[in-house]
């Protein structure tokens, strides 16, 4: 049996590497961090997510604070998205764009307060990113930004039943909290950001707190939710979670090769607040449609498409899967990936090369889960 | 790993696949440790007729697993008796039952002296200790 696998050490650990190796999580290399990719099993992990909860530990991904008048000016020019809108204690999904409209980065912006931001960042990525967003900010006078990924961690409680679990560990009543919205205040005593956003596509919270703390938040969340079962998830059921809600994740869907619109996330670019990085480009993209457009498909025949894997129409190759895996509580074989705009119609039959064998698939409407 | 099997009456391959020898026939499998690397399996292609034959390090077939796909290299080469058509329904017996209702291919064997490269049991967990 031969598996690729590439190790680049020394690779980081998260605050919580003592806890995983407590529950005999399988620890592999993730964009040069050392995280749990799963615990019991990817299958029994997804389906505690969809049908009770999950709890992941995050602690890998970046958080850079963004302080000063003119935090607003330098992140509006920064991203795509429209910051403006955003209330206090209010979220948002955006990218970093290059000057040619392809994506640096796909990021979370959170409003804290009057002139006070954070960004998440995705952990491979948060070396670049801060020297992007600093060399930006050097146009804006009053702006400061701060690393602060080392000191701050972030765990991820996800599911139908993951506001009945974490509840009577907090006074902060949780149904007041919307999606995309946070709330500071303490969880098990310790203080941290609530914040009812996730990657699962399901319901749930993620929780910020300070790295120092953060192993006792996991251990006390994980208590409170055995009854519920809950159980801690690695980077595998993550995986499937997203796909199956037809999520981007980066180096997949997204990467400096992909502009936002290709990726269908047409809806978070907002040309009329004005110009920012990457918005020329991205505004030709607009009026001449892109070139190429994110699908889903679904195999019509047995095999599991993967992510790198030709997509073909005849003997005409149309595009390339970015990300593929057998869809456990959609029960298919599903994947993501960028075909020609001409061929990305839903219901359109096409192959898919697996390893040199053209196998029958699909084009369906993303994403292919949604909670009722 | 003290929580995986590895038979002392089976062989073993640095490629991660059993031998069970019987006669001039053996049965070959993934190890206790490959389904445990591969996590929760989801569809193996054997695509093998009876009579074909299968070369010495040469690929037998395909597993997938949630995660990832790998490929199966055969420790031997033989003539195809027979592989386990019940995997086509039932992957997860590579998980579950590994060296019995997760069997894949059995083979007569070519050359019999290609068994004195395979590893027993205890020289297989000192291999995989080292790895």
């Amino acid at each position: 049996m031969t598996t690729n696998d590439s190790a680049v050490l020394p690779l980081k650990r998260t605050p919580l590497y003592e806890q995983h190796r407590a529950l005999g999580a399988r620890l592999v290399e993730f964009g040069g961090w050392e995280m749990p990719v799963q615990y019991s099993g990817i299958l029994s992990e997804h389906q505690a997510v969809r049908t009770r909860a999950g709890l992941f530990d995050v602690s890998h991904m970046g958080e850079f604070k963004v302080e000063g008048e003119d935090s607003l000016a330098f992140l509006q020019y920064l991203v795509p998205n429209d910051v403006s809108r955003l209330a206090i204690q209010q979220a948002l999904y955006t990218q970093l764009c290059l000057p040619d409209g392809n994506v640096i980065d796909d990021l979370l912006i959170y409003h804290l307060a009057e002139n006070h931001y954070m960004l998440v960042v995705n952990a491979a990525n948060i070396d670049k990113d801060f020297a992007w967003v600093q060399e930006q900010a050097q146009r804006f006078q009053h702006v400061s930004i701060t690393n602060q990924s080392d000191t701050t961690a972030l765990i991820a409680l996800q599911g139908p039943l993951a506001l009945t679990i974490l509840q009577p560990l907090t006074r902060i009543a949780l149904e007041e909290i919307t999606y995309y919205h946070f709330v500071p205040g303490e969880v098990a005593g310790i203080h941290c950001l609530i914040s009812r956003t996730g990657y699962t596509g399901e319901d749930g919270f993620e929780l910020y707190c300070a790295s120092a703390d953060v192993a006792r938040l996991w251990d006390e969340i994980l208590v409170a939710g055995k009854p519920q079962g809950l159980l801690p998830a690695g980077l595998g059921a993550r995986d499937t979670l997203r796909l199956e809600a037809g999520l981007c994740l980066y180096g997949h869907e997204l990467d400096e090769q992909t502009n936002p619109l290709e990726a269908r996330l047409g809806w978070t670019v907002k040309f009329k607040k004005g110009s920012f990085i990457g918005s020329d480009v991205l505004k030709q993209v607009k009026e001449q449609g892109p070139k190429r457009l994110l699908v889903g498909i679904q195999l019509l025949e047995r095999g599991v498409p993967r992510g790198g894997y030709p997509l073909y129409t005849g003997d005409q190759q149309i595009g390339q899967l970015t990300s593929g895996a057998p869809g456990p509580t959609v029960q298919q074989n599903i994947g993501m990936g960028y075909v020609e705009t001409a061929h990305a119609v839903t219901g359109n039959q096409i192959l898919v090369d697996i390893r040199g064998k053209r196998v029958p698939a699909q084009i369906v409407a993303l994403p292919f889960y949604k909670r009722k | 790993m003290a929580s995986l099997n590895h038979p002392g009456d089976l062989k073993y391959s640095k490629t991660d696949e059993w031998v069970r020898v019987e006669g001039d026939e053996v049965v070959i499998g993934i190890t206790d440790y490959a389904q445990d690397q591969l996590g929760d399996i989801v569809y193996v292609e054997l695509p093998w007729e009876s009579g074909e034959n299968i070369a010495f390090e040469g690929k037998f077939g395909d597993i997938e697993s949630v995660k990832a796909t790998s490929e199966l290299m055969s420790p031997l080469s033989g003539d195809v008796i027979g592989s386990n058509e019940e995997l086509k329904e039932h992957p997860e017996y590579i998980n579950d039952y590994p060296y019995e209702k997760g069997w894949m291919v059995r083979l007569k064997l070519s050359d019999p002296s290609q068994l004195d490269n395979l590893l027993n049991a205890d020289q297989y967990l000192e291999y995989l200790q080292g790895r």
